[in-house]
């Protein structure tokens, strides 16, 4: 078990058990907490999200998490947003009208045009954009669980470590420095999800 | 590209794993636990667990197991049987499901689409619907196919969209178990009108009986139960199959 720590976000969204279960089998050391204390002593930070874009950011304002993630992730702390969390990062959400975001990364997250099922539910596959830690040992065409009706439109495309296609081109892992964002549940995509995860271990250690 | 989904079904009562004929005539199969594992492992895209048991005891136990499948299977899982309130979506999502799926409760009250949809997100609120033809429409049945609701199950199928409905299963009752292939009308008229994804149950047979469920059902996904658990279809060969006649296929 490596001796560093993880702390998962709990602001009261959805399953958490699942990614603290798949870092664990992975050998991390991973907590659910919403403790400014022990995320301030954390190696590393992930964000978690389901529901909706505004809930989720009136959930993390009311207990000022919002403030403690910017500032840890400005003194360099690394940040993984998992599925709506990664839409979380962004400045702006089109998510029933429109919400200020962590705006950590440049851009915005709009809906899926509707000429396509909506949510976009199922195994899709990644395509390589720039290298990264994270891409180690990942091959292009794998398969990750997607489940999403918005999207994020990164305004730095270099930013994109996987693309994924779904009627547009959908950012499907991006890293910015410390700030890193999976659109895709890792902890739900089999084998290539915890590659993944591992690289993000790598990355922190 | 997006692909198409194969979901190993496992109905569970007491702690096992069971499959019916039409509803009836139960067998006990296999561990549930051990047998989703090895689903996970041979390439299933995704699983759904039904709770069949009646008592709030066997519940608990059922509940324990969602636990113990999630701390060992790396996909996602829906969870259905017995959900009649927000507050039950709440306690098996929280146990580890992915996906909660409401049937009759929800013909009952269709409010409970819209509550969990808003409360956990369109994504995890699966409506499940057993339909049967009755004349020339589809009726919707409730209380485990024993009840006409006399609702019709295409407009019930479009309200179930409107209402906050992540997805559909369409259960036919009348290809159930009889493993002639599925109702590929029923599942084509209502991929026709609506957006959401739609997962097709109820009468795999063989492997030409999935092709032709995506290839003229239109569906997204395709659910089965007896021929998995009995090793009647091996997995991974049904989607190189799949895969080899054009089907997206993650393989």
């Amino acid at each position: 078990m490596l001796k560093f720590m993880i702390s998962i976000i709990d602001y009261g969204a959805g399953n958490l058990k699942s990614v603290s279960k798949a870092l664990e089998k992975l050998g991390m050391n991973a907590v659910i907490t919403s403790s400014f204390k022990e995320i301030n002593k954390s190696k590393a930070m992930i964000l978690p999200g389901v529901g909706s874009f505004g809930d989720c950011m009136n959930s993390l304002k009311s207990k000022d998490l919002d403030q403690c993630i910017i500032e840890n992730v400005q003194n360099g702390k690394y940040l993984l947003g998992i599925c709506l969390g990664l839409q979380l990062l962004y400045e702006k959400s089109y998510e029933e009208g429109v919400w200020a975001g962590l705006g950590l990364l440049k851009g915005e997250v709009l809906k899926f045009d509707p000429s396509n099922k909506i949510p976009h539910m199922g195994w899709n596959n990644l395509t390589k954009g720039k290298e990264d830690i994270l891409s180690h040992n990942i091959e292009d065409g794998e398969y990750v669980y997607f489940v999403h009706s918005y999207y994020a439109k990164p305004e730095n495309i270099e930013d994109v470590v996987f693309w994924t296609e779904y009627g547009v081109k959908v950012p499907a892992v991006v890293r910015e420095k410390n700030i890193i964002g999976m659109q895709f549940h890792p902890e739900k995509s089999g084998p290539t999800g915890f590659k993944l995860l591992k690289n993000f271990g790598e990355l922190i250690k | 590209m997006l692909t198409k989904r194969i979901i190993p079904c496992l109905d569970v009562d007491n702690g096992r794993v069971v499959k019916g004929k039409k509803f009836h005539n139960i067998q006990d199969v296999s561990d549930p636990v051990q047998l989703a594992k090895m689903y996970s492992e041979a390439g299933a895209d995704e699983l759904v667990f039904y709770d069949i048991t009646a008592s709030n005891e066997e519940r608990d136990i059922f509940i324990n197991i969602v636990e113990k499948t999630a701390y060992e299977v790396y996909i996602p899982f829906t969870v259905g049987g017995g959900i009649r309130s927000v507050d039950d979506f709440n306690k098996v999502l929280r146990a580890g499901a992915d996906k909660v799926s409401v049937n009759s409760a929800a013909v009952k009250n269709p409010h409970i689409i819209t509550e969990a949809a808003l409360k956990f997100g369109n994504q995890c609120v699966v409506l499940s619907i057993d339909a049967k033809k009755v004349g020339i429409n589809w009726h919707v049945f409730i209380n485990g196919g024993r009840v006409d609701t006399g609702l019709d199950a295409i407009e019930w199928a479009i309200r179930g969209e409107q209402l906050g409905a992540g997805e559909l299963v369409l259960n036919s009752i009348d290809a159930d178990g009889v493993k002639e292939g599925y109702d590929i009308e029923l599942n084509r008229m209502i991929a026709e009108k609506v957006n959401i994804p739609i997962i097709a149950s109820g009468g795999a047979g063989k492997k030409e009986d999935f092709l032709d469920v995506f290839k003229n059902g239109k569906v997204d996904a395709a659910l089965a139960a007896s021929v998995f658990h009995f090793g009647e279809i091996d997995i991974l060969e049904l989607k190189k199959y799949l895969k080899d006649h054009d089907i997206p296929m993650r393989v």
